[in-house]
């Protein structure tokens, strides 16, 4: 009998095309996502050495970073946006690969829009020119974010050179307490190993807690495992995995359903496979997570207070802090409950799902019924993740509670996740954001970015500052 | 793809941990279409203050760095997003070679598909060659990657790692989708295989 395999041997083995005797491998890629801001060099690639996409049939195009979230009937108005999405439409055409365009109810985060038509199955590969492509992994798809010479090299010949990552496993065991979620989870979890913890790895998540989530949640939690260094996340395939995905447009169609899900049934990582490193957690010991300086990593407990640096014993790490710390204009010892916000973001591949649209309504709902509405002194925002989760909340009322409540309810793309179309920050505003970078600028320059659930951002929306979601009840 | 042998340049000193990508390249230019012209975007915010006016603190903005082709830094040099714009930038920019503990596994593929080399040393080896770049333009360094060896200002050699596949590609410039073109055969015969497996894809 072969030795126990872990869930990613399983699926790099079945993909390995051919392997040198250094490592090196070339990898069949069954998926492959293509948007506006990293293709188009690679298509002027193709064209200038006169190649062809291979598959266009295995390859998927939308446009999410650049396109406006309001007004969209009027075209994109930046001039350099604008000739980004006209280029992807233009190349998609030349090339043959299928395009949801920005007039299309399908048109969402690249990331969203995957899972929702079922072109991310169980056991593939799939990559995207973006590193959040790690949220496929949570169907149990090998999913990986890569630069653009490799999207080049994966529309050529469907393949790419890679070596094999070390096996990571985190299993979190336990139950969630009421009021934190798959993005508290995630968020402790890089807090847990650090923002390289998972450097040369590929992550798998495991245990009780995991296992709980739905395939929203599964994507919150492997969308940042980047944040944690690692490449790829993956989650074993189950029956969560199977209804989710049964009746999506691209999903295997009946006859070939059952087949399929027999065999994504043998992914699961066999009893007594190893990992390099193993790292676990207590889902019960999780508090609402929220950060406070410039990179995933520096997070804490809501119920905590922004770190003192003099207690870092680490000099490199030491000065990041003092750096972070006057970035992001605050002080040692203040009370994370204490940090008044100028607005707030609720999108993203990370959380503009329909459960996050739901559980940050639910906060919205309850504000109203208790006669509050977002702060005079915030704007609120909310960015569903495609046309679908769009069209699926209106049908579900949610739209009406936001607006209600004074959000600002608007059409599907990445937004103010990374500030490349209108919606950003003013330099010196403070955000509580559902998003998954609080890097320096990231949601525009001078911005400061507090990383938070959906519900932890609606709550704080409506209090004016960072706040509990659990003082709401 | 250019080629990279031996280069001897002065190396720049960026002492901090976790240097990410929106810091190499903030996200409002990957506008662009063309893999050139990024260079002037480099560093952006850390370069130049809100008026556009360069920070003459910031190392790159410092007479005697303004040469510089070799940056030594901090780690996890490049975690973020999967922009290929930052080592384009980089390159644009003229820094060939990138020397820190460890570099992000994204950034890391995407730069020596740009011709840039990154040699990843023990913290205690990095620390020297940070003090030696502080010394500025009277304090080059060489970089042999045949030999895979960094000589500093002072003589002293310190050895390093690299892929011997990353090595072959970056010695010779060569194009790796023109490597696997040639494998078309191999790719075919793994497809039928496949599609047998898993006629559902």
């Amino acid at each position: 009998m072969s030795a126990p395999r872990t869930l990613y041997d399983k699926i790099w083995d079945a993909h390995v095309v051919e392997e040198s005797e250094d490592g090196t491998a070339l990898l069949y890629i069954d998926r492959h996502i293509v948007h506006e801001v990293t293709s188009p060099q690679a298509f002027e690639g193709l064209r200038e050495s006169g190649r062809k996409v291979l598959h266009p049939e295995m390859t998927l195009a939308v446009p999410d970073h650049n396109v406006p979230t309001s007004d969209r009937i009027k075209g994109i108005d930046d001039e350099e946006s604008r000739i980004q999405v006209e280029t992807l439409v233009k190349n998609c055409k030349d090339f043959g690969v299928e395009l949801f365009g920005m007039d299309d109810i399908r048109q969402g985060i690249c990331h969203v829009i995957g899972p929702e038509q079922g072109f991310t199955l169980p056991g593939t590969t799939l990559i995207c020119g973006d590193s959040h492509t790690a949220t496929h992994g949570a169907f149990g798809a090998l999913a990986f974010g890569v630069g653009t010479s490799e999207v080049e090299h994966v529309l050529a010949t469907q393949t790419m050179i890679q070596r094999k990552s070390k096996n990571m496993r985190v299993t979190v065991n336990g139950a969630l307490p009421l009021g934190c979620t798959a993005k508290d989870m995630i968020l402790a979890i890089i807090g847990k190993i650090g923002t390289a913890g998972g450097t040369g790895c590929v992550i798998e998540f495991a245990g009780e807690a995991i296992r709980s989530l739905s395939m929203e949640g599964r994507m919150t939690v492997c969308n940042m495992t980047i944040e944690g260094g690692a490449r790829a996340g993956l989650i074993a395939p189950d029956e969560t995995t199977f209804d989710y995905l049964k009746g999506r447009p691209m999903s295997p169609k009946a006859g070939m359903w059952e087949t399929a899900v027999a065999y994504w049934k043998t992914l699961a990582s066999d009893d007594g496979a190893t990992y390099d490193i193993e790292v676990t957690l207590d889902a019960s010991e999780i508090v609402p997570q929220v950060t406070w300086g410039t990179s995933p990593e520096d997070v804490v407990p809501i119920t905590g207070a922004v770190p003192n640096p003099a207690n870092e014993p680490d000099e490199n790490r030491r000065a990041k802090m003092q750096r972070s710390l006057e970035y992001m204009g605050l002080e040692a010892g203040t009370a994370m409950r204490d940090i008044r916000i100028d607005r707030a973001f609720i999108g993203s591949c990370t959380n503009s799902r329909i459960e996050d649209m739901r559980a940050a309504a639910a906060v919205a709902q309850k504000a109203i019924e208790k006669g509050r509405h977002v702060a005079d002194t915030v704007e609120a925002m909310v960015v569903p993740g495609s046309g679908l989760v769009k069209e699926q909340a209106e049908a579900e009322g949610l739209d009406k509670i936001f607006i209600e409540a004074g959000f600002d309810w608007r059409e599907p793309g990445c937004s103010m996740c990374l500030a490349m179309n209108a919606d950003k920050l003013q330099p010196g505003e403070r955000c509580a954001s559902t998003s998954n970078r609080n890097f320096e600028g990231r949601q525009g320059p001078g911005g400061r970015t507090h990383l938070v659930s959906p519900a932890m951002a609606a709550a704080a929306a409506i209090a004016g500052h960072l706040a509990d979601v659990r003082d709401l009840d | 793809m250019e080629k990279f042998e031996k280069l001897t340049a002065v190396a720049a000193p960026l002492p901090l941990v976790n240097v990410d990508t929106d810091m190499i390249i903030p996200a409002r230019f990957l506008k662009t279409i063309k893999r050139t012209g990024l260079g002037k975007s480099l560093f952006y915010t850390l370069r130049f203050d809100e008026q556009g006016k360069e920070r003459p603190d910031f190392v790159l903005n410092k007479p005697a760095y303004k040469a510089a082709q070799i940056l030594v830094t901090g780690n996890n040099f490049g975690c973020g997003s999967s922009r290929e714009h930052a080592p384009w930038a980089l390159a644009d920019y003229g820094i060939k070679v990138v020397i820190a503990p460890d570099f992000a596994d994204i950034f890391y593929n995407n730069s020596f598909k740009n011709g840039i080399l990154l040699i990843k040393l023990p913290q205690e080896d990095v620390d020297k060659l940070m003090e030696d770049a502080e010394r500025g333009a009277n304090a080059t360094v060489t970089v042999d990657l045949e030999n895979q060896e960094i000589t500093g200002p002072d003589g002293g050699v310190i050895k390093f790692d690299i892929d011997p596949f990353k090595k072959h590609c970056l010695l010779n410039g060569l194009d790796d989708i023109g490597l696997t073109m040639q494998k078309q055969d191999a790719i075919k015969t793994y497809e039928e295989k496949h599609k047998a497996e898993q006629p559902w894809l």
